[in-house]
C-alpha cells in the first residue's frame, strides 16, 4: 500500500462540513460523564493533606490520629511512592522539603467525605519553615533562598560549582546580531514581565483508583493522555503498566494543564493500601494552589529595523520561573519569539528558572504567549517610531516558504501573510474608532506536534464503521475523527462511530497536547481507512474470482477495474461486510506512527478596546483572529478554538494573573479573586479561517488549538497603547495599572 | 447530625437523607445519582451546578440539601421531554455552542430561565444574564449566538402557533 501522503487538491464530502459532534447529546442532556462522574462499589473518598508554607522542610509527619479515626481505610505520605522519585513524583507527593504553598504532604481515604475531612485535620506535620522565593528577578539575584540544593545551571561555561536556582541557559541564533543592529537606522529596545496565569478548565481534576490485592488496577481519570497516565503512574508506584487499565472519562477542559499527574497516583497509593477503590476530586482551590499554572516571565527584547521597515537584527533574552521544578519553558519562548518573520540576525538566550511556586504545566503554545507580547509590543512600538502601518510593517518582514527559522527548520507552505492578509481585508480592519478606543495588532506562531499515534478502524457487518483512537477528545475531536474515515470510506458520517479506547485496548498514543489530534490522529485515521478499504477490496475480489489488482475502491465501493471493468456490479462497503464470514473473516484496518510533518502554525489577531479613563476599565469592543488551519476539517470547532484561545489570552493580558504574598501564599485562589474572562466581558470574536494546506497530512490538516492563545497580550497591549499614548509592559493589564500609567504621563 | 428530606425534582418525588451540611449540589452528585449538575469551584462563582429551585436559578453548591424540603428542583436531567430536546438543547448541538461540555448544563438552565423571563432579550442581556457562569473553551461567541438565536426561532415558532390558533402545543 501507498503510504506516501498526497495533498493533491480533492473535492471533499464531508470533511469541511459543520457536521454535529456524536458526543453532544450526552453533553446537552447532563448524560456524559466527566471525571467526578464515576462511582465504583465500596468507594471511599480521598483527599490530599497541602502545606500552608511556600518553603519548609517537613520533620516529620504523625497520622496516628487521623488513622485511629472511625472510618479512615488509608492515610499515605511520600514514604508510600515506592517507584521512581523523580520530578513527577515528588510534585504529586512531597518528600522531605515542601516547596511551595499548596504542595501535597499526605492524603487520607474514608468511607465518607467528612471524615475525610476531619482526618486531615488530625494529621500532625511538624514544619520547618525555610526562607522562600516567588519572584523570578528576585530568584536569579546572588544571596536569593536556594530551593533546590542539588541543582546546578545546566548550559553555561564554565560548569557552577554551586547550586543555584537557575535551572538552565538556552541560546538560539543565527547571522551576527552585532552586524544586523549597526545596519539598523533605529532600534527599540524595551521590557516586559507577565504574571503566571492558570488554564482555568473548568473541571477540577478528579479520578477513581481501584487496585485489587493481585496488583492489577483500573482507573477513571479526566486527562489529556490516559497512556501517559498509564506509564506515569506504574512508574512512580512500581506497578505494571499491563496490570493498569487507564480509561479517559469525558474531560472538561485542559488546555495543556491535564498532561501530567497529580491525584492519579495519590488516589491509587491510597487504594493499594485501602484494599478499596478510592475517589479523588480537587476543589478549586486546590487546582489554584497545587496544578498547572504558566510560568511567569521577564523579558527584554531589542529589534533593528531600516528606515523603510525591514528588520535587520533582533535579539531578547527571556527569564521565566516554571515553579519549584526545572523546565519553564523558556527555551520554546527562545524558539518562538522571532519566528513569525525572516530575520537574517538573531540571538534568543533563555534561562530556565525555579522558584517556590507549583510546578508549570503546559498551558496552550507553553511559553510563547509571553515571547510574543514582547516581540509584538516591541514592533508596534518600532512601526509608530517609523510612521509605518503595523499590518504593512509585518507583511513585509513576515516568513513564507523558504524562509529559514532561527530554530533550525525552512518553512514549508504557510500561512502568515495569508492571515495577515485576511485581517487587511476584514471589516474589522476598516471600521472606524470611537471616542477613548484604541486598536492593536499581532502575530503569533506555534510549533504543532504530531508524536506517538495508532488507531483501528473495524467494519462491522451492517455496514457501519468502529474507530478506536487513543487522544482524549478535549474540544470535538470525535467530530473530525468520524468525518475523516467516513471521507477516506466513501461512507455517511452518520455511519462511523469514534471512541476513546483505554489503554489495554489500543496501542500507545501520545497525550492530547501540541494541537496533534485533529493532525496525528487523523492521519493514522485516514491510514487505517486506507488498509481497511485494501482489505475490502480483497474480499470484493474474492467475491467476484477476480485479482485483486484489479479492484478499485470509488465512493464507497469496491468497483471492478482494468479488463474486468463493467463486468460485476459494484459492492458497497456493507455488502462485502454482510459476506465477510464467507471471505475470511472481519475486517479491520490499523495504522500507527510517530507522525511528522504537523506544520506550522500562524495567526494573527486584530483588537479594538475602550478605556474607561477615570476608572482604568478596559473593555474589548471587536475582535478578530485569523489563522492557518491548513485544512478545517469541521469549520464550527475550528472558530471555537480560534475564540477560546483568544479569550484566554484576553483573560491574561487583562485580568488574570497570579498573586503571591509576602509570605510565599497565594492570594487569589478562586474564580472570585483570579477572575477569568465572562461572557459580559467580551464582544463576539470573529474567527476568519485561512486555508494553506500542510503537505505533511494527507488532507492538508494542520494543528488549531494552541496558536490562538499567543497573539492576543500583545493584540491588546498595543490596542492599551494606541487608546492611553503609553504603553504598558506588564500583565496582567488592570485598571491600576492602567491608571498609574495615565498618571505618569501626565506628569 | 442527618437529616430526612422530602422534595420533588424533576417532577418525581424524591426522599433522602443527608448530613444538616451537605450542599445541595453534593446530594444531587452523590446520593441521587444525578450527575449533570457540576461543580467547578462549590463557591457560587462559576455557574457550573445551575438548577432551578420554586422556579429561581441558583447554584445548587450554595443551597443547603436540607432547603430543598418541600420545594421543587429542577436539574439538567430534567430538560428535555423524553427524546425530544428542549430548543436550547438542539440549538447548542447545532451551533457548536460547546466544546469540552462541561460548561454546558449550567449554561443550558440558565439560559432557559432567562427565555421564560425574557423571551426576546439583547446580546447584552443575554452576555449579563450569563456572567454568571464561566466557560473556559469557547469565549461564548457561539454559546450567546445559540441563546439569542434560539429566542428568535421560539418566537417565530409562537406566532406561527398562534397564527393557527394552536396554543398549548408546547410547553414553554
Ligand atoms: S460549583 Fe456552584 S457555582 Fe461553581
Ligand atoms: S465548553 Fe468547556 S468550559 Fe465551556
Amino acid at each position: 500500500m501507498d503510504q506516501s501522503q498526497t495533498t493533491l487538491p480533492r473535492r471533499f464530502k464531508v470533511v469541511g462540513q459543520r457536521k454535529r459532534r456524536p458526543d453532544g447529546i450526552d453533553k446537552v442532556t447532563g448524560r456524559a460523564r466527566f471525571g467526578a462522574d464515576m462511582t465504583m462499589p465500596g468507594m471511599l473518598w480521598g483527599l490530599v493533606l497541602r502545606s500552608p508554607h511556600a518553603h519548609a522542610r517537613i520533620r516529620s509527619i504523625d497520622s496516628s490520629k487521623a488513622e485511629a479515626l472511625p472510618g479512615v481505610k488509608a492515610v499515605v505520605t511520600g514514604a508510600d511512592f515506592n517507584g521512581e522519585r523523580n520530578d513527577v513524583s515528588i510534585n504529586c507527593m512531597a518528600g522531605d522539603k515542601a516547596l511551595y504553598d499548596g504542595h501535597a504532604v499526605a492524603a487520607v481515604a474514608a468511607t465518607s467525605r467528612q471524615a475525610a475531612r476531619q482526618a486531615l485535620k488530625l494529621i500532625e506535620v511538624d514544619y520547618e519553615v525555610l526562607p522562600h522565593v516567588t519572584d523570578v528577578d528576585a530568584a536569579m539575584k546572588p544571596g536569593a533562598p536556594v530551593i533546590r540544593e542539588d541543582l546546578i545551571t545546566a548550559g553555561v561555561e564554565p560548569v557552577p560549582t554551586k547550586p543555584s536556582n537557575v535551572a538552565a541557559r538556552h541560546e538560539i541564533g543565527k547571522g551576527d546580531v552585532e552586524k544586523g543592529f549597526a545596519e539598523a537606522d533605529l532600534i527599540v529596545e524595551q521590557s516586559f514581565r507577565t504574571e503566571a496565569t492558570h488554564q482555568g478548565y473548568i473541571e477540577p481534576h478528579a479520578c477513581v483508583a481501584s487496585v485489587s490485592p493481585d496488583g492489577s488496577a483500573e482507573l477513571w481519570v479526566c486527562t489529556q493522555g490516559h497512556f501517559m497516565v498509564r506509564n506515569v503512574c506504574a512508574a512512580l508506584l512500581g506497578l505494571d503498566s499491563a496490570q493498569l487499565r487507564v480509561t479517559a472519562s469525558e474531560i472538561g477542559g485542559g488546555f495543556g494543564g491535564k498532561t501530567t499527574v497529580f491525584v492519579e497516583p495519590v488516589a491509587l497509593a491510597l487504594s493499594r493500601k485501602a484494599n478499596r477503590p478510592v475517589k479523588i476530586q480537587m476543589t478549586r482551590s486546590e487546582v489554584f494552589r497545587a496544578t498547572g499554572p504558566t510560568a511567569s516571565s521577564s523579558i527584554d527584547c531589542k529589534i533593528g529595523l531600516t528606515k523603510d521597515g525591514r528588520i535587520t537584527a533582533a535579539q531578547a533574552e527571556l527569564r521565566y520561573q516554571g515553579g519549584a521544578f526545572k523546565g519553564a519553558g523558556a527555551d520554546f519562548g527562545a524558539m518562538a519569539i522571532f519566528t513569525p518573520y525572516d530575520i537574517e540576525n538573531v540571538k534568543a538566550v533563555a534561562w530556565d528558572v525555579v522558584t517556590n511556586r507549583p510546578k508549570l504545566a503546559a498551558y496552550r503554545a507553553p511559553g510563547a504567549p509571553m515571547a510574543a507580547f514582547a516581540a509584538e509590543s516591541t514592533l508596534d512600538e518600532a512601526a509608530r517610531r517609523l510612521g509605518m502601518d503595523p499590518l504593512e510593517l509585518r507583511l513585509k518582514n513576515a516568513a513564507r516558504e523558504g524562509t529559514k527559522a532561527a530554530y533550525g527548520p525552512t518553512f514549508p507552505r504557510i500561512g502568515l501573510a495569508s492571515c495577515l492578509e485576511a485581517i487587511g481585508n476584514s471589516a474589522h480592519y476598516r471600521t472606524p474608532l470611537g471616542p477613548n478606543q484604541g486598536r492593536g495588532l499581532a502575530c503569533g506562531f506555534w510549533f504543532n506536534f504530531g508524536g506517538e499515534t495508532c488507531t483501528t478502524i473495524n467494519v462491522n457487518k451492517d455496514g457501519t464503521v468502529g474507530l478506536s483512537v487513543g487522544t482524549p477528545d478535549i474540544g470535538g475531536s470525535r467530530a473530525s475523527m468520524c468525518a475523516m474515515a467516513a471521507e477516506e470510506l466513501g461512507i455517511p458520517y452518520e455511519k462511523v462511530r469514534t471512541v476513546i479506547a483505554d489503554t489495554a485496548s489500543l496501542g500507545y498514543n501520545d497525550v492530547t497536547d501540541g494541537s496533534r489530534v485533529t493532525f496525528s490522529s487523523g492521519l493514522c485515521t485516514i491510514q487505517a481507512a486506507r488498509q481497511a478499504i485494501q482489505r475490502l477490496c480483497q474480499r470484493a475480489a474474492l467475491m467476484w474470482g477476480i485479482d485483486a489488482e484489479a479492484v478499485v475502491w470509488e465512493d464507497g465501493h469496491a468497483k471492478p477495474a482494468g479488463p474486468n471493468a463493467g463486468k460485476f456490479e459494484p459492492l458497497s462497503l456493507a455488502e462485502i461486510a454482510a459476506a465477510s464470514a464467507n471471505t475470511g473473516g472481519p475486517i479491520a484496518g490499523h495504522h500507527e506512527v510517530n507522525a511528522e510533518g504537523a506544520g506550522v502554525s500562524f495567526g494573527v489577531h486584530l483588537c479594538d478596546l475602550e478605556v474607561d479613563r477615570e476608572t482604568g476599565s478596559v473593555r474589548v469592543v471587536r475582535y478578530t483572529a485569523a489563522q492557518d488551519a491548513g485544512k478545517a476539517v469541521n469549520p464550527d470547532y475550528v472558530e471555537g478554538q480560534m475564540q477560546g484561545g483568544s479569550a484566554q489570552g484576553i483573560g491574561w493580558a487583562l485580568n488574570e494573573g497570579y498573586v503571591y504574598g509576602d509570605d510565599g501564599r497565594l492570594q487569589n485562589a478562586g474564580f472570585l479573586d483570579y477572575r477569568i474572562p465572562v461572557a459580559s466581558d467580551l464582544p463576539m470574536i470573529d474567527a476568519l479561517i485561512v486555508e494553506e494546506p500542510n503537505p505533511g497530512h494527507p488532507y492538508g490538516v494542520r494543528g488549531v488549538g494552541e496558536t490562538s492563545i499567543v497573539p492576543p497580550l500583545a493584540a491588546v497591549g498595543n490596542a492599551l497603547r494606541d487608546a492611553l499614548g503609553v504603553r504598558l509592559t506588564e500583565t496582567p493589564m488592570a485598571p491600576p495599572r492602567v491608571l498609574a500609567a495615565l498618571a505618569a504621563a501626565a506628569e | 447530625m442527618t437529616v430526612t428530606v422530602t422534595t420533588t425534582i424533576n417532577g418525581d418525588a424524591e426522599e433522602f437523607v443527608c448530613e444538616a451540611d451537605e450542599t445541595l449540589l453534593d446530594v444531587l452528585r452523590d446520593h441521587l445519582g444525578l450527575t449533570g449538575s457540576k461543580e467547578g469551584c462549590a463557591t457560587g462563582d462559576c455557574g457550573a451546578c445551575s438548577v432551578m429551585l420554586d422556579g429561581r436559578l441558583v447554584c445548587s453548591c450554595l443551597v443547603l440539601a436540607a432547603e430543598a424540603e418541600g420545594r421543587q428542583v429542577e436539574t439538567i436531567e430534567g430538560m428535555a421531554r423524553g427524546r425530544e430536546l428542549h430548543p436550547l438543547q438542539q440549538k447548542f448541538l447545532d451551533a457548536a455552542a460547546l466544546q469540552c461540555g462541561i460548561c454546558t448544563p449550567g449554561f443550558l438552565v440558565a439560559a432557559k430561565a432567562l427565555l421564560e423571563r425574557n423571551p426576546d432579550p439583547s446580546e447584552t442581556e443575554v452576555r449579563y444574564w450569563l456572567a454568571g457562569n464561566l466557560c473556559r473553551c469557547t469565549g461564548y461567541d457561539k454559546i450567546v449566538r445559540a441563546v439569542l438565536e434560539t429566542a428568535a426561532d421560539m418566537k417565530s415558532a409562537d406566532m406561527k402557533s398562534a397564527g393557527m390558533k394552536s396554543a398549548g402545543m408546547r410547553s414553554a
